[in-house]
């Protein structure tokens, strides 16, 4: 189980060799991107905080968790911080699995379970000025649909 | 554990993040407490230290040693509290 939290650029490809299993049918892969705009506003780059040490050890406990429910070989969540340009890669998450139906499923509630949970913190800066945005909410991942 | 000594001072880390960090310009610091103390009484001790954050106390949680935190759990010597604003990861 790869986790981990970090300034450094995050790579898909060492994400997917740490979950490949001869077990696995499937492996999914998802990157939370950084988006030029938010609630209607320009967003210049992102800054993201974390507590580390924290942040680890509830990835940790997510990811065990998405095991016992979802049947995964293995997961993989990196999460990184500091300041992130738009179309950087702010989360990586890769999961094996036996049967492709569990990685989608199990993928998706995996994202949801980390922004809900995990200790890191974003500042949307925009060019005219900045602002930590509160809680996962304020981003729509509960929209169940496209708006 | 076995009983508890009153009134015996102690020692905690504070930890804060983001918002809360930049409104109280600071990220760390150490807090001397009576035991027994809780998550609760630690809370108006730092408030008393730091009234600028009060705003921000109604969005937030606690974890005590890197577990999220109720209000009455018990805050035991050289544990270290982290206020957590609502997160906003991923």
């Amino acid at each position: 189980m790869l986790i981990r939290v970090t300034a450094e650029t995050l790579e898909p490809g060492e994400a997917i060799a740490s979950v490949a299993s001869p077990r696995a049918g499937a492996i999914n892969v998802f990157l939370g991107v950084v988006r030029d705009n938010n609630l209607g506003r320009s967003v210049h780059f992102l800054d993201y905080e974390a507590y580390p040490t924290m942040a680890e050890k509830v990835m940790r406990e997510i990811a065990e968790e998405s095991i016992a429910r979802f049947g995964f070989e293995d997961v993989a969540v990196l999460h990184r911080t500091g300041r992130l340009e738009i179309g950087e890669t702010s989360l990586l998450i890769a999961v094996s699995s036996g049967h492709r139906a569990a990685s989608f499923d199990g993928g998706h509630w995996l994202v949801n379970e980390i922004k809900k949970r995990v200790p890191v913190w974003k500042k949307e800066v925009w060019a005219d000025g900045e602002s930590w945005v509160e809680g996962p909410e304020s981003l729509g991942m509960q929209a169940p649909s496209h708006r | 554990m076995g009983s508890v000594a009153y009134n015996e001072p102690m020692q905690i880390t504070v930890l804060l993040f983001a918002s809360v960090a930049e409104r109280a310009g600071t990220r760390r610091f150490t807090l001397e407490l009576d035991e027994p103390t809780t998550v609760a009484s630690a809370r108006d001790a730092i408030l008393a230290r730091y009234p600028s954050i009060l705003p921000f106390v109604p969005n937030l949680m606690y974890a005590l040693d890197e577990e999220y935190a109720r209000d009455q759990d018990t805050v035991t010597p050289n544990s270290t509290l982290a206020l957590i604003p609502p997160v906003s990861g991923g």
